[in-house]
């Protein structure tokens, strides 16, 4: 069964907030990885495998650099639900 | 040569079996009290492991770190990390040029929970499964590197391995770095988180564990007759060590001297001790010839003493031979009777315990000796703490470790 948008925001910012200690709803879709929420590339490659087994879905990693805001990141989490 | 650099002991930081930091694992070991505890689990059935206990940890990381550190490291560095902070805020948080400031922080076996979830976690789910930060937590660096970060210490970090000497070691090697020169300020000692069913089957293997099933508290009886064998333990101890000149000119308060090291090896098996104690007797000349003591100056001596039945009296009559006639006013303590054995970071306990003795002028006991051993030839605190005399005092640290490390550190009262 796939995932909403919404539920798919909701389990990504759970596995950001567990990763780094931000709480849940400063995990917006506009919020960049990099710059907002100060995510290195070990945390972000961290947080790709978690959400690559929460949402069953597979994200290619040269397809990371192209997801600099949690929106990216649910965008493509979406349309890669089967 | 050069007159050697004095170095003092200005900061302490633990957490134990016995407690989640340096004052309340101080009282719960004066009190005589034991860390041992049931497994609260299912591995002892699940498995079939002749062990069910252990002395766990008394406060739980997870109820001090937030949830990111818990995640991001391996309950051995977990440990370490706590221990440091204690100990630095213990030593007035010193502001010092990072040059200056140096880190070692061992442990015997390293990220062994890290290690086993993730190779758990390939089997089951696959490679892409296995986290990004899994080698930054196994590798047995990862604790030194974590305190490394935390205070920002650019003098060097390192993580010396000698099984369960290597908190000892670690503490002996923060010495040489601070009377080499390299720095003013180094926070070392060692941590160990082994309390998995892996590592225990591994050691019950080996027939060095007690299998007092029935009666954890007792089990660890460090020269009773009745001793069977060390109960593994987990924690971290850390200790800020400083130069004198140093901790004077910013008037921090010191605790003892770290006044001598010695070591070696003992060339002769991995797992046993040289019977005639060579190894351990040489350590122990050496860290009390680097002090610039005799063997009347050693009021007291923490023995490494894990409760098994050959080791213990090894280091007993190498401790007599050593101080010889002087050996008969020694307190001897075996402090692994309350906290059990926490390979990397008994060494480290153990030179707490040793500080806060000469500081406190307090031999901690050891429990459980209903029995003494009659072969036994030194007078060992039981049950309740021993007063050390006033004036200038010593006191030994001995560590000793699988492949025949052997470590000796002495402290002298300030």
């Amino acid at each position: 069964m796939a995932y909403t948008e919404s539920e798919i925001l909701e389990g990504l910012a759970e596995i950001v907030s567990e990763e780094t200690g931000l709480p849940t709803d400063s995990v917006q879709l506009d919020k960049s990885f990099t710059d907002d929420l100060d995510i290195d590339s070990l945390s972000m490659m961290t947080i790709v495998t978690l959400a690559e087994e929460k949402f069953s879905v597979r994200i290619p990693d040269d397809e990371v650099k192209n997801l600099a805001t949690v929106g990216d990141a649910v965008s493509f989490i979406n349309n890669a639900q089967a | 040569m050069s007159k050697q650099i004095d170095v003092v002991v200005t900061g302490l930081g633990a957490t134990t079996p016995l407690g989640g930091d340096v004052p309340s694992t101080w009282a719960a070991a004066l009190a005589g009290e034991s860390g041992a505890r049931t497994f609260d689990n299912d591995w002892a059935e699940k498995y079939e492991m002749p062990v069910n206990f252990a002395a766990t940890i008394k406060v739980k990381p997870e109820e001090v770190l937030p949830r990111p550190e818990i995640k991001r490291m391996d309950p051995s560095a977990q440990y370490a990390i706590i221990a440091a902070r204690e100990a630095w805020a213990d030593a007035g948080a010193p502001e010092l040029e990072p040059e200056r400031l140096g880190v070692v922080v061992s442990s015997g076996i390293g990220g062994i929970w890290t290690t086993l979830d993730a190779w758990d976690t390939l089997r089951e789910k696959g490679a892409r499964r296995v986290l990004p930060m899994t080698v930054p937590m196994l590798m047995p660096n990862s604790p030194s590197a974590y305190v490394e970060l935390e205070l920002g210490a650019r003098a060097g970090a390192h993580a010396l391995v000698s099984a369960c000497a290597s908190g000892a070691e670690a503490i002996g090697y923060g010495l040489e770095m601070i009377r080499s020169g390299r720095a003013d300020i180094v926070v070392c000692g060692g941590t160990e988180a082994t309390i998995h069913p892996m590592p225990i089957s591994a050691f019950a293997a080996s027939r060095t564990l007690s299998l007092r099933n029935e009666d954890p508290q007792g089990a660890s009886r460090p020269y009773d007759t009745g001793r069977d064998g060390f109960v593994i333990g987990e924690g971290a101890g850390i200790v800020v060590l400083e130069s004198a000149e140093h901790a004077a000119a910013r008037g921090a308060r010191v605790y003892a001297r770290l006044a001598g090291q010695g070591l070696s090896a003992d060339g002769y098996h991995m797992t046993s001790p040289e019977p005639e104690g060579r190894g351990q007797i040489a350590a122990m000349r050496a860290s009390l010839a680097e002090a610039g003591l005799a063997p009347s100056d050693v009021v007291h001596v923490n023995a490494h003493a894990t409760s098994t039945v050959v080791g213990d009296l090894v280091e007993a009559r190498s401790v007599r031979k050593t101080l010889g006639d002087a050996a008969d006013g020694v307190a001897l303590s075996a402090t692994k009777s309350m906290t059990g054995h926490l390979l990397g970071g008994a060494g480290a306990l153990e030179s707490i315990f040793t500080i806060l003795a000469l500081h406190d002028r307090k031999a901690p006991p050891t429990i459980n000796v209903s029995d003494p051993d009659p072969e036994l030839v030194l007078d060992l605190v039981r049950d309740t703490p021993r007063e050390l005399p006033e004036g200038q005092i010593a006191a030994i640290n001995n560590s000793f470790g699988f492949g025949g490390h052997n470590v000796a550190l002495t402290f002298t009262s300030v």
